[in-house]
């Protein structure tokens, strides 16, 4: 064949011998560069996503971070102890209750402080009706994501009604700085354990519906199963944890695997999807086991109130410590989140009341950044139907 | 029954022609004022209730009684807004978008029967003319798309005219079967065909043992045609920001939603004439109660007309907040491989009853 032959750059030349050329018009179409967000209806905040796409299938996928970076962990050396729990209120913001318990475990854990029963029992109930509350805006969103609107709002007004005791208990609706070092800070109100059981009862069955809801639904199934695979090594050693561990099949949580507080006490099981409705490892997995995760943890705040011991004279604010100036020492605490294992490394100089140093481990930053892995091949619609089922929550993320 | 009809058939647009220009005016300003109407009115404000019903919520409650003027300050509020063109836009395509849109949805109202006394023309092509000019939607979906200079447009338009394209086939192969029935492409032919004593057992859904195939297909690629949920992916909120009109505002972006109102309304209409008797009453003549003389007639006529029509948009508006939305895939192979092959079924099972058979 003669060099000065004009090609055109979509034709593909194959030789098959030296003497027979194939000429191939190639079909393949232009890569197309696409930013989904920072302000996107399904990014959940402020992602960014920055897409490489062939036509409608994703080529690559890459999340960009840090638009609602708030300095969490430089604000943390700057603060004493006791004022950092507002700043981990902050920062997955769907889950309060379970970031200052996280924070608050870990301090105990440096400082050795000691707890009433009593309020390891508060802890849980509120930390569970908080991780129902996450899990209800995860549910609802992802249905959301995938165009139905009426789940959405039905989750909400479940969610409402958890909203509603928790600022009965502490007066704030979503931050509520209620677990602190060493104890809580308020008792419950007269009659809240009553309260928190007609709740139970009342969202039972509701749970049992919004399960139905979505999982028999048709076109959700078809949206979720075998979409976004992610195997159980891949999301072991990327450090995957909480429902997206959970998807790809792990027995893997930490209420169970490393108790703290009195979890190991509670009956309870890991909500491990068992691959008949869903492929393991897909997005439906991952919905179905924070589906399952709701009616356990019903499961954990029925037992809870049951043990509760009742003290009429019980002070919540007996073992706060004073001062807390704990030890020169390195710890690192963790708790199951919602969205997976929330860590806190705080490392103490013994000088002063502030942390020398305070990282959060977030379990959305990790589990995010399979992002692209789980999105190669995909369609541009799957690509939101796999951000929802991560369920990040960018404060989170970014901190 | 059908001699009567026949005597009162086109009488009040026949009237209004004969005033000449005047009257010539009026006839198109009519469906145009109804679509105003039904879009403030049953389009907006009753899809917000009906949604909301549906998700225990109250829906708008403060303009006005039970929020009635909620609309009214919405097409204030969109008037106020300033008209933006993006800089990097193709201004001509963008402009030209929402008005092809709009006259593409405007157009196929011409040949809508509102009652037997009224029709815009009455051309013996009638449901062939509304199939194929509603379907000059997608040349405006287009012109939005790309004109706006924006990539999620430009994946909205693309899907947009992939889908339309696609469901014309087995909405256009269903419609055939009751233009088959009727010998007729001529709304009031086919309407006139659907006349008896029996009330809506005489209407073609019950004529031929396959027609409900065809409707529920003609139906289903409706949902489609006019992107409505669960086919509502080129404008897939979640995934596409709000597909090819991502980029419109103001009145512009009015305009395509009131385009949008009268498409799903013209779907409906034509649904109602193929299969359900048009302006024809439901209730059989029973004995000496003869209900269906009773109940038929030019006025009668809008009333069926406009409450059958009006009750598939509720459908369109149920089902709008009940499902998820398909992926884009999914809807191709739900129309090539599911839809088409059914609506041939039916196509042929039809065309063999028409010859054997026909009414009975």
């Amino acid at each position: 064949m003669s060099d000065d032959l004009h090609i055109e750059p979509t034709v593909r030349l194959t030789s098959v011998d030296e003497n027979t050329t194939i000429l191939e018009k190639d079909l393949d179409t232009e890569h197309m560069l696409v930013q989904m967000g920072p302000q996107h209806p399904s990014t959940h905040g402020v992602l960014r996503v920055e897409l490489l796409t062939d036509g409608e299938v994703i080529v690559k996928a890459t999340p960009h971070l840090g638009y609602l970076h708030r300095c969490f962990e430089k604000h943390a050396e700057n603060i004493d102890y006791p004022g950092i729990i507002p700043y981990a209120d902050r920062m997955d913001y769907l889950a309060s209750m379970n970031n200052d318990l996280g924070f608050a475990v870990t301090m105990e854990k440096l400082m050795g402080i000691e707890i009433p029963e009593r309020i390891d029992y508060m802890r849980i109930i509120v930390s569970e009706l908080n991780r129902i509350a996450s899990h209800l805006v995860a549910v609802g969103t992802y249905a959301i994501d995938l165009g139905a609107f009426t789940p959405f709002l039905f989750c909400f007004r479940d969610r409402e009604h958890i909203l509603n005791l928790l600022e009965w208990l502490c007066g704030a609706r979503m931050l509520y700085n209620y677990i602190w070092i060493g104890g809580v800070s308020h008792d419950f109100p007269p009659k809240f354990k009553e309260r928190v059981l007609e709740f139970v009862r009342y969202f039972k069955p509701k749970a049992r519906e919004i399960y139905r809801l979505l999982t028999e639904n048709e076109i959700f199934v078809q949206r979720t199963r075998n979409i976004g695979l992610l195997p159980a090594d891949v999301a072991i050693n990327a450090g995957a944890s909480g429902p997206m561990l959970r998807g790809s099949g792990v027995k893997w949580d930490l209420r169970r695997n490393d108790p703290y507080s009195l979890y190991h006490e509670l009956e309870f099981d890991i909500a491990v999807p068992d691959g008949k409705a869903s492929v393991i490892g897909d997005c439906l997995s991952r919905h179905l086991v924070r589906a399952i995760e709701i009616e356990e943890s019903l499961k954990i705040i029925e037992q809870c109130i049951d043990k509760m011991p009742d003290d009429p004279n019980f002070d919540p604010h007996a073992t706060v410590p004073k001062r807390v100036k704990p030890k020169a020492g390195e710890i690192y605490g963790r708790t199951e989140a919602p969205r997976g294992e929330l860590g806190f490394y705080v490392v103490s100089d013994g000088k002063g009341t502030k942390p020398y140093r305070c990282k959060a481990r977030s379990s959305c930053f990790v589990n995010l950044s399979l992002l692209g892995e789980m999105a190669k091949g995909q369609y541009l619609a799957d690509v939101v139907a796999i951000i929802g089922s991560i369920d990040i929550v960018l404060g989170e993320v970014d901190r | 029954m059908q001699h009567l009809a026949l005597a009162e058939l086109n009488s009040w647009s026949n009237a209004l022609a004969d005033l000449g220009i005047v009257g010539l005016l009026i006839i198109p300003a009519i469906p145009l004022v109804f679509i105003a109407v039904y879009a403030l009115y049953y389009g907006v404000y009753g899809e917000r209730k009906v949604s909301a019903f549906m998700q225990d919520r109250l829906g708008p409650m403060e303009v006005g009684k039970w929020g009635l003027l909620q609309t009214i300050a919405d097409i204030l509020k969109l008037i106020h807004k300033e008209d933006i063109v993006p800089k990097a836009a193709d201004k001509f395509l963008f402009v030209i978008g929402p008005a092809i849109l709009f006259v593409g949805a405007f157009s196929a109202f011409a040949v809508l029967p509102y009652s037997s006394a009224f029709i815009g023309a009455d051309l013996n092509v009638g449901l062939f003319y509304a199939i194929s000019i509603v379907s000059l939607e997608v040349v405006g979906i287009l012109a939005a798309g790309w004109g706006s200079n924006n990539k999620w447009s430009l994946y909205g338009a693309i899907r947009s005219v992939a889908q339309i394209v696609s469901y014309e086939i087995p909405a256009a192969t269903a419609l055939l079967c009751a233009a088959m029935m009727a010998g007729t492409l001529s709304m009031q032919g086919m309407i006139l065909e659907q006349a008896g004593p029996k009330g809506f057992l005489d209407w073609f859904l019950f004529q031929s043992p396959i027609a409900w195939l065809a409707f529920i297909v003609y139906f289903i690629s409706s949902l489609a045609e006019v992107n409505r949920a669960p086919f509502d992916i080129p404008e897939a909120e979640s995934e596409l920001v709000a597909g090819y009109f991502t980029e419109y505002g103001g009145m512009k972006f009015a305009i395509i939603f009131l385009a949008e109102y009268a498409s799903m309304f013209m779907v409906s209409a034509i649904i109602t004439v193929a299969f359900l008797g048009g302006w024809l009453s439901p209730l059989p003549n029973i004995g000496s109660l003869a209900l269906n003389d009773w109940t038929n007639g030019p006025i009668w006529g809008v009333f069926w007309m406009l409450s059958k029509s009006l009750f598939f948009v509720f459908v369109q508006m149920w089902l709008r907040w009940t499902l998820p939305r398909l992926r884009v895939d999914q809807l191709m192979f739900l129309c090539w491989k599911v839809l088409i092959p059914f609506a041939f079924l039916a196509f042929t099972i039809t065309a063999f009853w028409e010859i054997y058979v026909g009414r009975w």
